[in-house]
C-alpha cells in the first residue's frame, strides 16, 4: 500500500457450489481491515472472475471453493490472468483443499492457500503483506 | 472474629464468589443467547404442564409425537452418501441393502441440482464430486437396477430440479411394476432455505413454489405416502444461522408452503401430513434439546390455530437430524467424533425420528468408508449403551431445559410477527431479510472465535503443532468422463423429436397453471436431460440471479 491506495480485493465463489458462508464472512473481515472489497456473487466462471479484476483493478483475487473443482477451476483462471497481463495480481484461494493439491496450486502461481479454521487476521496479514497496490 | 460455628457454616453465595469468580462475566450459548447460573421452580411460573407441555403424544407435543418414545422404534439410522457414476453408487447401496439396510439416502453432485447436464461450462470438475451425478432417466435406471422400489425407502436431497428427479425414481419404479400408491420415501423440495442460504435455487421463487404446490397436489392423488418435502433448517443453521433462527426461519418457511398449496386449493390435512423437517444438531447441547421440543410445540399450534387442520397427522411434527457439519474441525480431526457424539446425543434426547452423524474427517474431504462406519457406530452406541433411549423425554420438566424451550418459541414467534408484516416468507427473502440475519450472526460467531471468547478445541486453543495427516478421500476424474460419454451417445440415440415435443409441451404447460407433473413424466419418459428440462422452464419464468449481502 505504498501510494496509500486502498488493496483492491475480488472475492469470488467460482463454480456450482453456493455454500457462501466462508465468502462472506472473509470478504467482511478483509473490508473491516480497511481494503476495498468486491463480492463476485456465486457462479463465476473463471472468465467473469477475471473480467471482474480487470474492471475493477482488483490487486488481489480471492477464490471461495470447497467442492473439490479447485484442480479444473485454478488453473484456468491462472493462465487467463496471464493472458491479460494481470499476472501480478495476488491469487489466494480458501476452502476445502486436499493437502496433495496444494503443491500444484502453488506450482502455478496461487500464493495462499487457506484451510478451514484459518483465523481472518492471518489471511489479511497474508494479503497486506503479498500483495502490492497497482499503479 | 470468626467462631468455630462460622467456621463449619458453608460458604454464602457472595463468599463463594469471592473465592472463587466466574469463569466469565456473562455465560451465553453457542448462538449467543445469555444463560442464568440457575434455574428454579420460578422460571416456569406462567407454564401449564398440560397446556404447554402435556404427555408425548399429546398436544402440543412438546415432550414427542409417540407417546412411547424410542421404547417402541428407535430412530431412522439414515445415512447419506454418494459420490461418482450411478454405476458405482449402485453397487454401493446393492451392498448397504445386503448389510441389512431398509432405507437409501442418495446425495447428489452440484450439475444434477443446478439443473446443468454434465457437457454444460459450469459443471467443469463437479460432475460425481459431491455427489451422484444423474442426467436423465438412463441415469436413474442405472442407479436403481437391481433393487426394488417397491420394499426400500428412499430419501433423496434434491431441491430446485425435484419434479425431475422425483419423475425418473416414479417411471423407474412403475417399469419395475411397483405401485406409486405404496411408494415410501422422501424429497427435500425446499426451495425456500436454498434463497435463504445454501443457495442452489435455478428459478424464481414464485415459479419455484408453483413447481413444489404441483408435487404436494400431484403426490396427494398419486402417491400418497410419498414425503413431499423436507423442510430443512439444517443449510440455513450451516450458513451461520443462530439456532433460534434456524428455528423461526425453518417453520415459517414450513408456514409458507402450507399457505401456498391452501392458495392452490389444497385441503391441509390432505397434504399436511407429508411435510417433514430437517434440523441441525450444534454445539451447544441444551439449546438444541430446547430447539427440536419448541419446535413441536409451534408446529401444532399453527397447523390447529392457523390452518384449522382436524386431522393430528397434520399437528404432529416429525423431523431428521444431522450433526453440525460446520462444527467439524480440520484440526485434530479425532475432536469430531466427539463433537459428534454430543449432538447426535442432543438430536436423541430432543426426540429426533430419524439421524445423520457426520464422519471425523468431513472438514477434509467425503467420508472414507472407515469414518463413515464409525460415525454409524456412534449412534449405534448411543442407542444400545447410553440408556438415552429407554425413557421417553427424560428432560421434559427440567426448569433450565423447559425454560429454554419457552424462550425459542417465544423468539420464533416474534420473527414470524416480523416476517408476516412483510407480506410472508417469500416477500422477506425478496428482501433479503433472513439472508442478512444469517450473515451477521455468521459474522458475530467468527469475530468470538477470533477473540477467543468462543473457545474451538484444537483451532483457537489447545493447538497442536506439526500433527500427522490423516486418510483422505480422493475422487479422481473418471466419473465425468463416463458421464460425458454417456450424455453424448445418448443424445444420438434417443428419438429426439419425441424429445423436442415433450419440452415444447412442458414449456407451454407452465405458462398455464396446469400442474407440472405430467408434462414433466412425459418428458422424462423421452429421455429429456435433467439441464434440458430445466431449460424449457428457464426459457419461461427466466434464473434467479440474488444481490449479494456482506
Amino acid at each position: 500500500m505504498a501510494d496509500g491506495r486502498k488493496l483492491r480485493v475480488v472475492i469470488a465463489k467460482p463454480g456450482l457450489d453456493g455454500h457462501d458462508r466462508g465468502a462472506k464472512v472473509i470478504a467482511r473481515a478483509l473490508r473491516d481491515a480497511g481494503m476495498e472489497v468486491i463480492y463476485t456473487g456465486l457462479r463465476q466462471t473463471p472468465e467473469q472472475v477475471v473480467a471482474a479484476a480487470l474492471q475493477e483493478d482488483a490487486d488481489v483475487i480471492g477464490l471461495s471453493i470447497l467442492s473439490g473443482a479447485h484442480n479444473h477451476i485454478a488453473p484456468r483462471l491462472m493462465e487467463l490472468l496471464k493472458e491479460k497481463g494481470l499476472d501480478d495480481v495476488l491469487v489466494v484461494i480458501g476452502g476445502i483443499i486436499p493437502d496433495v493439491d496444494i503443491p500444484k496450486l502453488r506450482q502455478i502461481g496461487v500464493k495462499g492457500v487457506f484451510l478451514p479454521g484459518t483465523p481472518m487476521q492471518d489471511i489479511v496479514d497474508f494479503i497486506n503483506t503479498n500483495a502490492r497496490a497497482r499503479v | 472474629m470468626k467462631t468455630a460455628a462460622d467456621a463449619d457454616k458453608p460458604p454464602s453465595k457472595r463468599e463463594t464468589l469471592e473465592i472463587l469468580p466466574e469463569r466469565a462475566p456473562t455465560f451465553r450459548t453457542v448462538s449467543g443467547r445469555p444463560i442464568e447460573r440457575l434455574y428454579t421452580a420460578k422460571d416456569l411460573e406462567g407454564l401449564d404442564y398440560s397446556r404447554d407441555i402435556n404427555d408425548p403424544g399429546a398436544f402440543p407435543y412438546t415432550r414427542g409425537i409417540h407417546p412411547t418414545g424410542y421404547r417402541g422404534k428407535l430412530w431412522t439410522m439414515r445415512q447419506f452418501s454418494g459420490f461418482g457414476t450411478p454405476e458405482e453408487s449402485n453397487q454401493r447401496n446393492k451392498a448397504l441393502l445386503r448389510a441389512g439396510g431398509t432405507g437409501l439416502s442418495i446425495a447428489f453432485d452440484l450439475p444434477t441440482p443446478m439443473g446443468r447436464d454434465p457437457d454444460h461450462e459450469l459443471s467443469l470438475g463437479e460432475v460425481g464430486k459431491c455427489g451422484v451425478n444423474v442426467t436423465s432417466l438412463a441415469d436413474m435406471e442405472t442407479l436403481f437396477d437391481g433393487i426394488a422400489l417397491g420394499d426400500i425407502t428412499t430419501s433423496m436431497t434434491i431441491n430446485s430440479p425435484a419434479a425431475m428427479i422425483f419423475a425418473m425414481y416414479l417411471i423407474v419404479a412403475e417399469t419395475q411394476g411397483a405401485s406409486w400408491n405404496t411408494l415410501s420415501g422422501t424429497i427435500q423440495n425446499d426451495i425456500l432455505k436454498e434463497f435463504i442460504a445454501q443457495k442452489e435455487y435455478i428459478f424464481p421463487p414464485r415459479p419455484s413454489m408453483r413447481l413444489i404446490t404441483d408435487i404436494f397436489g400431484f403426490c396427494s392423488k398419486h402417491v400418497p405416502k410419498w414425503n413431499t418435502i423436507s423442510v430443512s433448517g439444517y443449510h440455513i443453521r450451516e450458513a451461520g444461522a443462530t439456532a433460534l433462527q434456524e428455528l423461526a426461519f425453518t417453520l415459517r418457511d414450513g408456514i409458507e408452503y402450507v399457505q401456498w398449496g391452501v392458495d392452490r386449493g389444497l385441503q391441509v390435512d390432505d397434504f399436511v401430513p407429508r411435510i417433514s423437517f430437517f434440523f441441525n444438531a450444534h454445539s451447544d447441547f441444551f439449546e438444541e434439546i430446547a430447539k427440536y421440543r419448541a419446535a413441536r410445540k409451534i408446529w401444532a399450534h399453527a397447523m390447529r390455530d392457523r390452518f384449522a387442520a382436524k386431522s393430528e397427522r397434520s399437528w404432529k411434527l416429525r423431523f431428521h437430524t444431522q450433526t453440525a457439519g460446520v462444527s467439524l474441525t480440520a484440526q485434530q480431526p479425532y475432536n469430531n467424533v466427539v463433537r459428534t457424539a454430543l449432538q447426535a446425543l442432543s438430536g436423541v434426547l430432543g426426540g429426533t425420528n430419524s439421524l445423520h452423524t457426520n464422519s471425523l474427517d468431513e472438514a477434509l474431504a467425503l467420508p472414507t468408508a472407515e469414518a463413515a462406519t464409525l460415525a454409524l457406530r456412534t449412534q449405534q452406541i448411543i442407542a444400545h449403551e447410553s440408556g438415552v433411549a429407554n425413557v421417553v423425554d427424560p428432560l421434559g420438566g427440567s426448569y433450565f431445559v423447559e425454560k429454554l424451550t419457552k424462550e425459542m418459541e417465544d423468539g420464533a414467534l416474534a420473527y414470524f410477527d416480523q416476517i408476516d408484516s412483510m407480506g410472508g416468507m417469500v416477500e422477506a427473502i425478496e428482501r433479503g431479510f433472513p439472508q442478512r440475519e444469517i450473515s451477521e450472526s455468521a459474522y458475530r460467531f467468527q469475530q468470538a472465535v477470533e477473540r477467543k471468547d468462543r473457545v474451538i478445541v484444537g483451532v483457537n486453543d489447545f493447538v497442536q503443532e506439526n500433527e500427522p495427516p490423516i486418510e483422505i478421500l480422493y475422487i479422481d476424474e473418471s466419473a465425468a468422463d463416463k458421464q460425458l460419454a454417456k450424455l453424448a451417445k445418448l443424445r444420438n440415440t434417443r428419438d429426439n423429436d419425441r424429445v423436442k415435443r415433450s419440452l415444447d409441451a412442458l414449456g407451454a404447460a407452465a405458462r398455464t397453471s396446469a400442474n407440472l407433473m405430467p408434462p414433466i413424466l412425459d418428458a422424462v419418459r423421452a429421455y429429456a436431460t435433467i439441464g434440458e428440462m430445466c431449460d424449457a422452464l428457464r426459457e419461461v419464468w427466466g434464473e434467479y440471479e440474488e444481490v449479494p449481502v456482506i
